[in-house]
C-alpha cells in the first residue's frame, strides 16, 4: 500500500475506533483535512475555538472513558487548545491532540505561525510527539493511544510538521491498535491487611474520587453502600455515591457541609480512593484528618504518600482493588458512629433551599434535578454555580457528573456538555453556569445548534464574577474590584441570535418553563437570574477545614 | 559545582550530599527536556548533568548529579512514570565520574578563555 502520512493519521485513529472528532482547520493542517474529508466516515465537528474543540473531545472522552480526539493547526491553534489539555491533565482525562506544525526544514526559524508545540506542551501533557517522518507515525499514533488510556489516563500530544503529512510511504500492513496496558498486579497481602484495618476501625469513613467515577466497575458503588461506612467525595468523585442516603456526605472540603468536614475531624480511618489529596479538598493538610490512620488506593504510584503519610497504599485500578477488597470488609451494624453522623448532619444542614425567595440558585438545582432522568448527564462551569451545584446536586442512578476540578477552567461547561452530547446522543446533558464563564466559550453555542447536540444549559446570572466577588467580600475587606459587570448581554437574545431556543426564568413560575425547556429536544438556553449570594460553607484558603465560615452572618463553627 | 545563591529552594539541602541518578532512556530531542522541566517546575536544583548515547544510538544515557533530599524520592517515581525513561539507577554511579568532570571544568574555568568572558 501507499499512502501519505496524512491518510495514515486517519486511517490509524479510525484503527483504534474514533467515529467523532473536534477541529479547527489551518494552514499546516490542511493536508490533514483533505485526508478527512475523502476518507469521509469520520464525523468531524467544526468548533469555533480551539479550546471548544479541546473540551468538545474532553466531553466525549470524560463521557466513555475511552481516549478521544481533538485537531488544530500550528501556532494560535496549538497555543488556543493549550488550555483544554492543561485540565484534562490534571483532571486524568484521555485525549490525542493533533496538531499541525510547519514543515521539517523551517521548524525553528521563526516561520508564519510556528510556535513551540512541543516544548510548550512537556508540562501539561502525559506525554507528547514531534513526528519526524511518515514512517514513524506507525508506532506514534497507537502508543499515543495506548499512554492516553493505559494506568492514570491523561493527554498525549502528536504534532506534526506539514510535509511529514504529504510525505508518501510504502507499507504492507497495519500496527494493531494501541490498547491500555493491563493495570499492575493486585497485591492481595496489602488488600488482606487493608481489610483487617477497617474491620478494626470504629470510626471509618471513605473518600471517593475521580478514580471511581472513572472506573468502570459499576457494581463496587452498591458494595460501598453494603458495608454502611460513611462516604465522601472529592469535587471530582461526587457522582459516585447516591447523594441522598443517611451515609452519604457528599462534598469534602473548601464547601463541603459542615457535618462532612466535621466527620473528618472526628474519624479514625480514612479509606482514600482514586483520590489525590487536593488542597481544596484537604484544606490544611497539617491538620487533615489528624485523628485518622490513612489507606491509599490509586492507579498511579506516585500519588500515595505524596502529601499524606499514609499508613497503606494499595497500587492498582480502583475498581478492581476495592472489588477484591470490599467483599472482605464486615456490613457494620448501627453504631455510636453513624449516631454521631446522623447528629452532625441534624445540626448542621447545608443552609437551606427557600422555594420562597426563587430563583435562590439551590432552589433551582433542585427543581432542574427533579426533572431528569437517572441517566442524565451533569455538567458545569467554574464560579459559585459549580460549587452550589457539587452542594446540592442529588445525584442517582447512573447520573454522570462532568466538571473542572484540577484546573477549574471557565469555559469548561459549554463544549464538554456538547461533547457529552455527541458521545451520548440519547441522555440529557444539563449544563450549570455563570454568566462569567458563559462568555469564555460562547461562540460554542454555534457548534451545538450545528450538531443539534441535547444541551440545556442553565446560565444562572448574577452578572458577575461572583466567586471572585465572594473572596473580596470575605478576604479583601469587601473591596469589589473588577468583579462586577457594569453591563450585560441578554443572553436569550444571543442564544436566540445563533438559532438556539431560549427560555427566561425571569418573572413567572420557572417550573413551567423548566419542563418545557427540558422536554424539547435539542439544544436550549435557560437563563437564570440570580441575587447576590456568597457560597457556604467555605474554608479559607490556607486554613484547617475545621475551620468553616458559616452563613449570612460569618459565624466561624467551633469545635 | 556551587548552588547559586539565589536558589532558595536549596537553602535547606545545601549541605545534603551528592547522589548520582543513571537514567536510561529513549534517544531523541526532546527527551533531556521532559526530564530537565520535572526538575524545574519543582524548583529543584540539578548540580551536574552528562548525557551521551549508548550502543546504536536509539538509547542515551543520563547521569544527573542532584543532592539528597526528602523530595527525591517522590522525583524519582515522577521520572519513573516518563515515558521515555527505561531504567533508573540511584546512588550506583562512580563518584569520580562528576569529580572528574569538575577537575576538568575548574581547569577549563581558569584559563584564559573565561577571562574574555
Ligand atoms: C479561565 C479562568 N479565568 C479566571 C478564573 C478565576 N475565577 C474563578 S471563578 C471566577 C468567576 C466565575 O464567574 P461566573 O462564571 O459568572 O460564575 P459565578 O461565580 O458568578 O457563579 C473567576 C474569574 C478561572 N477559574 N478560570
Amino acid at each position: 500500500m501507499k499512502m501519505s502520512g496524512a491518510d495514515l493519521i486517519i486511517h490509524l485513529i479510525e484503527r483504534q475506533g474514533i467515529k467523532t472528532l473536534a477541529g479547527i482547520p489551518g494552514g499546516s493542517n490542511l493536508p490533514l483535512y483533505d485526508a478527512l474529508a475523502r476518507h469521509g466516515s469520520i464525523r468531524h465537528v467544526l468548533a469555533r475555538h480551539e479550546q471548544g474543540a479541546g473540551f468538545i473531545a474532553q466531553g466525549m472522552a470524560r463521557v466513555t472513558g475511552r481516549p478521544q480526539v481533538c485537531f488544530a493547526t500550528s501556532g494560535p491553534g496549538a497555543t488556543n487548545l493549550l488550555t483544554a489539555i492543561a485540565d484534562a491533565r490534571l483532571d486524568s482525562i484521555p485525549l490525542v491532540c493533533i496538531t499541525g506544525q510547519v514543515p521539517r526544514a523551517m521548524i525553528g526559524t521563526d516561520a508564519f505561525q510556528e510556535v513551540d508545540t512541543y516544548g510548550m506542551s512537556v508540562p501539561i501533557t502525559k506525554h507528547n510527539f514531534l513526528v519526524r517522518s511518515a514512517q514513524e507515525l506507525f508506532q506514534v499514533i497507537p502508543t499515543a493511544f495506548r499512554i492516553a488510556a493505559s494506568g492514570r489516563p491523561g493527554p498525549v500530544l502528536i504534532d506534526v510538521p506539514k510535509d511529514v503529512q504529504c510525505e508518501e510511504i510504502e507499507f504492507a500492513a497495519w500496527p494493531n491498535p494501541g490498547l491500555p496496558a493491563s493495570p499492575p498486579a493486585l497485591d492481595f497481602n496489602s488488600i488482606a491487611a487493608a481489610a483487617a484495618l477497617i474491620n478494626d476501625a470504629s470510626r471509618p469513613v471513605f473518600l471517593l474520587g475521580g478514580g471511581v467515577t472513572a472506573s468502570e466497575r459499576h457494581a463496587i458503588r452498591g458494595q460501598i453502600e453494603r458495608t454502611a461506612i460513611p462516604a465522601a467525595a472529592t469535587l471530582m468523585g461526587l457522582s459516585a455515591l447516591p447523594s441522598e442516603q443517611s451515609l452519604a456526605l457528599g462534598l469534602l472540603g473548601m464547601h463541603g457541609a459542615v457535618s462532612t468536614n466535621l466527620s473528618f475531624e472526628e474519624c479514625d480511618l480514612v479509606i482514600a480512593a482514586g483520590v489525590r489529596f487536593n488542597d481544596r479538598t484537604t484544606g490544611r493538610l497539617k491538620h487533615f484528618c489528624s485523628q485518622a490512620k490513612i489507606i491509599h488506593v490509586d492507579i498511579d504510584r506516585c500519588e500515595i504518600g505524596k502529601l499524606c503519610q499514609t499508613c497503606l497504599g494499595l497500587v492498582g485500578d480502583v475498581g478492581q482493588v476495592l472489588e477484591a477488597l470490599l467483599p472482605l470488609v464486615k456490613t457494620r451494624a448501627a453504631s455510636a458512629w453513624t449516631k454521631r453522623i446522623a447528629k452532625l448532619k441534624a445540626l448542621h444542614p447545608l443552609p437551606a433551599s427557600n422555594p420562597g425567595d426563587f430563583p435562590s440558585p439551590r432552589t433551582l438545582i433542585r427543581l432542574v434535578a427533579e426533572h431528569l432522568d437517572d441517566r442524565a448527564i451533569i455538567v458545569t462551569d467554574v464560579g459559585q454555580h459549580q460549587m452550589w451545584t457539587a452542594q446540592t446536586f442529588p445525584f442517582r442512578g447512573s447520573q454522570q457528573w462532568l466538571t473542572s476540578g484540577g484546573l477549574g477552567t471557565m469555559g469548561f461547561g459549554i463544549p464538554a456538555a456538547i461533547g457529552a452530547a455527541l458521545a451520548a446522543p440519547e441522555r440529557t446533558i444539563v449544563s450549570f453556569s455563570g454568566d462569567g464563564s458563559a462568555m469564555m466559550n460562547l461562540q460554542e453555542l454555534a457548534t451545538a445548534v450545528e450538531e443539534n447536540a441535547n444541551i440545556k444549559i442553565f446560565l444562572m446570572n448574577n452578572n458577575s464574577l461572583g466567586l471572585v466577588r465572594q473572596q473580596q467580600s470575605l478576604f479583601f475587606g469587601n473591596r469589589r474590584f473588577a468583579s462586577g459587570f457594569s453591563r450585560q448581554p441578554d443572553f436569550c437574545a444571543l442564544a436566540r441570535s445563533f438559532g438556539m431556543p431560549a427560555w427566561d426564568l425571569g418573572d413567572e413560575d420557572p417550573r413551567l418553563k423548566i419542563a418545557e425547556a427540558l422536554g424539547t429536544p435539542g439544544p436550549a438556553l435557560i437563563h437564570a437570574p440570580i441575587q447576590e449570594a456568597d457560597v457556604f460553607p467555605i474554608v479559607p484558603p490556607g486554613e484547617a477545614n475545621r475551620n468553616m465560615i458559616q452563613g449570612g452572618c460569618h459565624a466561624h463553627i467551633a469545635i | 559545582m556551587p548552588t547559586s545563591p539565589s536558589d532558595v529552594s536549596n537553602d535547606a539541602t545545601i549541605h545534603q550530599p551528592f547522589t548520582i541518578l543513571e537514567l536510561t532512556v529513549a534517544n531523541h530531542p526532546g527527551v533531556l527536556s521532559h526530564i530537565c522541566n520535572l526538575f524545574a517546575r519543582r524548583a529543584f536544583n540539578l548540580e551536574g548533568v552528562l548525557c551521551m548515547p549508548v550502543g546504536d544510538g536509539d538509547e542515551s544515557r543520563i547521569w544527573l548529579r542532584v543532592r539528597e533530599n526528602s523530595r527525591l524520592d517522590q522525583l524519582l517515581n515522577q521520572i519513573a512514570k516518563l515515558w521515555d525513561v527505561r531504567k533508573i539507577r540511584r546512588g550506583r554511579t562512580d563518584s569520580r565520574l562528576f569529580r572528574q568532570l569538575e577537575d576538568f571544568f575548574r581547569t577549563e574555568c581558569s584559563g584564559k578563555d573565561n577571562n574574555r568572558i
